[in-house]
């Protein structure tokens, strides 16, 4: 670890002028994955600007009836805030599939989506990976690769995403919220996150210097049917082999709006546009999810040693599907 | 009334246990030394080849950074018996990991952040990591781990098993698996006045100065090697590993006392693992279950380093009657790292394949597994022909299946749902040797009506002071608290290594004797004792390590009961129960914590842990903890541990057996034999992750 400047600003502006005038800066939330990224050399910011104190650590109702969830919520807190659990089951659910719980009432909401691939590869120094060190190539292509991607990778980068949180927000048509030296915008969850391309290197759609302030879940009904399911090689503390995250509403007998996101299986979190469409209109019938993830998981391309995931996400999906529609199909 | 501590067997708490939950146990790391640098080893960056430059210089310009040490300048070390621990003396890397410098700081992250700016040039060489059966550099070794020899055949087997009328002929895969102690390998040395004192983690000091004194030609009476507490080894540290000869050397060169804390990541190259074993069974029978014949050829890897060759096929010459028999080891030697002991080395990759075989033979039979393995009892070791000292693996069968309700289990596979959830459950048994090795020890009684004993034994979180002070308090008809004990230092009377589950039984034995010694002193006088005390010493040498005419083991049964889910692939266990003959039990409490902790590493075994050999990097892919999936508690349901009393009187004045492997033997067959009654897929590749399982029930 070489040496690094701290500071704690006491604001958001403080914060990204800090970043702005330190070059090599790092904006650190609870440190838990960042912190390890530096030990391991991974990382080696000139400068931690610490956001995890700035006063962003509110869950409020907006008047829209719309979530403001703080970028410095702890993941525990969040996952436990009854707005979120009348509302979004599915974000709860996630939040609490994941890591474990010392690591949960430390990591922060807009840490947790800013955490890096878990790739092997990327977290060893001595082996290439395209997006540690561009153009160093993809260790994990030919080699050890069962934890990764199976859907939108390149030939530069096969890593998958390891959040949880960002899988239900996704599904949950969130948005976040960032802060940076030309003002404030707000960006889809759904696209938040990048596809590897040619440029594996970047993970997100933020810009340098950018803060995230908040992520804003868009107003629900609470009893609206949502759900995150997750398989994993153990039964705590393990990142997902695949996940999913749906809500879907039934009005008239009919799917009036579907909102489906597949986690560990894609370089982000993979919102199921083709399947949502499908489902759109159709009866909630096992045949119309079948067709509907059938139809999304065509454009998997599942590595030597990953090709279970694609019936593992597909079998994920069926049954949440079936399960958040069995009132009405009963 | 509580039972008095000191009856045989009572479960009496750690006497370190609060010095442990309250933070205040010291550790190799932890002890105050004025003046201590830190060290940071740099691995090797190839898997095969040589090291033709290393440049220090920006290393050498960092603060902090005090020296760094390479192959060039190393201390030269003499020849030891364990050529991994010939750190720093050569240009060669024949693996990945291989350390190949040592930098020494002020500060750990100086010295981490120096290893990261050190410059190593490799002539690189092309690499081989990949065992298997038909590799063409196999070949039969001379023995196996723990002196047994690599091939033993009766009878005709292959003949033999042409002609039985039912025929099991399948393979098994354990992957390579990975020691991972709570306190990773960690060492403290300071040189003084010609003198050498090491702290280290190390289930056996006495090995630890042996080997230094070895290394660096010193007289064993200039070092003193403390391992007071130790957070755990599981046969990773029964030797010393590069840790110890590195802090050794940079104290040295320095002048000034040095702590080598190895990174986890480190570990996996550096500290032995159990390593991948490729079975091939064959088991052939009678109607009746009979074994006719019984065929455990096993493929295994080992370095370049050294040979080292995991004894799998040993526990078939133990367990079953059969008339002809073939077990047989053979070894890959590959760019790996070299594997050593991990928890009950040879019995549990072998008697996992057993086990599992046992379970599909009992299914081609129709017959029921727990009674096929009756039908099979021998009336001596089959192997050497020697009686049993005590045998009650029956015993432990039947007790089991009553527990587990076994009686109410439906043969058949697949028959039990829970909606998504297929539910099973399976049986296997267990085995353990008895070992005992020669040990000293002292007991002084005080004229302040306290008594003190000191034997250099290992308490590596098993609870070794505890049960040591137990045996004294028994003999000596004292409350438990009037023992002092002493161990984990060189400067306390010579014992034995914690290893091969030979602690308890090697270590009491002395103190059982000098207690008996001291008791008799104290019984044939009267009047107050002088100040020093009255003293007695005990040395087993001679008796511990002699040939017994007894085949000598400790046994047991595991059941498990196992839910698949059909959506995810994942599996999980519910119930698990292990029920064990293992002489008399000397300490409940801490035995039942053995026995548990060897059980759920054996459903680690079973479901989540395993590592992969990178071919193209050659190293292991799973370096962490968060990427080496050990059981969470959450994968750990309620476990139950029994034993069944054993009064053997051939093995040591305590009537004990070996308990700390005996449970993860056999424990991931049960769990694997239940994943085949919940599905009905017979699953032969270890762990049993959901890639697997769904690959499985897909394919059915």
């Amino acid at each position: 670890m070489k040496p690094f400047a701290y500071v704690r600003p006491g604001s958001v502006e403080e914060a990204t002028d800090a970043y702005a005038s330190r070059p090599g800066a790092r904006y650190l939330g609870g440190g838990t994955n960042l912190v390890d990224l530096m030990k391991l050399g991974v990382e080696r910011p000139a400068a931690l600007i610490d956001v995890s104190r700035l006063p962003l650590d509110a869950v409020e109702e907006l008047p829209d009836g719309s979530v403001r969830v703080g970028a410095t919520v702890r993941n525990s807190d969040l996952a436990a805030h009854p707005l979120v659990r009348d509302r979004y089951p599915a974000l709860s659910q996630a939040l609490l599939a994941g890591a474990s719980g010392q690591l949960r009432n430390a990591a922060t909401t807009g840490g947790n989506l800013l955490q890096r691939t878990r790739c092997p590869y990327f977290q060893d120094l001595s082996k290439p990976c395209n997006k540690r060190e561009p153009g160093s190539g993809c260790g994990a292509l030919e080699g050890v690769h069962r934890d990764h991607a199976v859907l939108g990778h390149s030939d530069h980068c096969v890593a998958t995403h390891p959040s949880d949180m960002a899988v239900a927000l996704a599904a949950l048509d969130a948005r976040v919220e960032l802060h940076g030296p030309e003002g404030t915008r707000s960006v889809p969850a759904a696209g938040f996150h990048r596809l590897p391309g040619d440029h594996p290197e970047r993970d997100t759609e933020i810009e340098p210097g950018e803060l995230i302030t908040a992520v804003v879940l868009p107003a629900r009904p609470a009893g609206l049917p949502s759900a995150y399911r997750k398989a994993r090689d153990r039964a705590s503390y393990a990142f997902a082999l695949a996940s999913v995250a749906a809500v879907v509403e039934v009005t008239d007998g009919v799917v009036a709006y579907a909102g489906l996101a597949f986690g560990g299986v894609a370089h982000r979190p993979w919102r199921a546009r083709r399947a949502e469409e499908a489902l759109l209109g159709a009866a909630p019938t096992v045949a119309a999810f079948e067709h509907a993830v059938d139809l999304e998981l065509t454009a998997a391309r599942p590595l030597r040693d990953n090709a279970y995931k694609v019936p593992l996400a597909r079998g994920l999906a069926l049954d949440v599907l079936a399960r958040l529609t069995a009132s009405a199909r009963a | 009334m509580p039972e008095p501590a000191t009856a045989p067997g009572a479960p009496a708490e750690r006497r370190e246990g609060r010095l442990k939950v309250t933070g205040s146990a010291r550790y190799a790391a932890e002890h105050p030394s004025p003046g201590r640098l830190q060290a940071w080893p740099v691995p090797a960056a190839v898997a095969r080849g040589r090291v033709t430059r290393i440049d220090t210089a920006a290393a050498l310009d960092l603060p902090g950074v005090v020296t760094v040490l390479t192959p060039d300048d190393a201390p030269r070390l003499a020849e030891s018996d364990d050529a991994t621990l010939a750190v720093l003396q050569d240009a060669r890397v024949p693996h990945r990991g291989w350390f190949v410098a040592l930098v020494v700081a002020e500060s750990l992250e100086a010295a981490r952040d120096g290893a990261a700016a050190v410059h190593v040039a490799y002539a690189a060489e092309e690499h081989d990591v990949t065992l298997t059966e038909t590799h063409p550099a196999g070949y039969v070794p001379e023995q196996a781990n723990g002196g047994y020899p690599a091939v033993r055949e009766q009878g005709d087997p292959e003949a033999a098993f042409a002609s039985s009328e039912t025929r099991v002929d399948v393979r098994y895969r354990v992957p390579p698996l990975h020691n991972h102690p709570m306190e990773p390998h960690t060492t403290t040395a300071h040189w003084e006045d010609g003198r050498l004192t090491v702290h280290t983690s190390s289930q056996g000091s006495g090995v630890v100065r042996a080997v230094l004194a070895q290394l660096f030609e010193l007289d064993e009476e200039r070092i003193t090697v403390h391992a007071e507490h130790v957070g755990g080894g599981f046969g990773s540290k029964g030797t010393p590993r590069p840790d110890v000869v590195l802090a050794v050397m940079a104290a040295l060169r320095t002048g000034r006392p040095v702590t080598v804390a190895l990174p986890r990541r480190f570990l996996p190259a550096v500290v032995g693992h159990r390593a991948p074993t490729l079975h091939r069974l064959r088991l052939g029978a009678a109607p009746d279950g009979r074994l006719t014949s019984l065929l455990h050829e096993v493929t295994t890897h080992t370095s370049h380093v050294k040979e080292f060759v995991e004894q799998a096929a040993t526990p078939a010459r133990v367990m079953y009657a059969a008339a002809s028999s073939r077990t047989a080891h053979r070894v890959v030697p590959l760019d790996v790292p070299t594997p050593s002991w991990m928890r009950a080395p040879g019995e549990a990759p072998g008697m996992y394949a057993l086990e599992s075989a046992m379970d599909e033979l009992a299914a081609e039979l129709g017959m029921d597994p727990v009674d096929l393995r009756v039908a099979n009892e021998p009336e001596t070791e089959p192997d050497s022909g020697k009686p049993f000292s005590s045998r009650h693996l029956v015993e432990c069968l039947r007790e089991g299946a009553r527990r587990f309700d076994w009686d109410r289990r439906d043969p058949r596979p697949r028959t039990w749902a829970e909606g998504d959830l297929l539910i099973g459950t399976g049986v296997a048994a267990a085995t353990y040797p008895v070992m005992m090795w020669p040990s000293k020890a002292s007991a002084r009684a005080l004229p302040d009506g306290t008594f003190l004993v000191r034997i250099n034994a290992a308490d590596i979180g098993t609870g070794s002071r505890t049960v040591l002070a137990q045996i004294a308090a028994d003999v000596l008809e004292v409350p438990l608290e009037r023992v002092r004990i002493e161990v984990g230092s060189t400067e306390l009377p010579a014992a034995s290594l914690a290893g091969g589950s030979s602690g308890t039984a090697s270590w009491g034995w002395p103190v059982h004797e000098a207690c008996t010694r001291l008791a008799a002193l104290l019984g044939d006088r009267s009047g107050p004792l002088p100040g020093q005390g009255l003293a007695t010493e005990a040395d087993t040498a001679g008796r511990a390590d002699a040939d017994s005419p007894y085949a000598r083991h400790a046994f047991g049964a595991h059941f498990a009961e196992v839910a698949v889910d059909t959506v995810t692939g994942e599996t999980r266990v519910r119930r698990l129960l292990g029920v064990y003959a293992a002489g008399r039990i000397l300490n409940a409490r801490t035995a039942r914590s053995q026995f548990v902790g060897g059980m759920v590493m054996g459903l680690g075994m079973a479901l989540t842990e395993g590592s992969t050999v990178d071919a193209a990097f050659g190293d292991f892919t799973e370096s962490d903890l968060a990427s080496y999936h050990v059981p969470a508690h959450a994968d750990v349901p309620d476990i139950e541990a029994h034993w069944v009393d054993e009064d053997d009187p051939h093995l040591n004045p305590m009537g004990s057996k070996g308990i700390g492997e005996i449970g993860i033997v056999g424990t991931a067959a049960a769990i694997g034999n239940a994943a085949h009654h919940a599905t009905g897929v017979r699953f032969r590749e270890l762990p049993l992750t959901p890639d697997r399982i769904l690959t499985g029930l897909t394919g059915r």
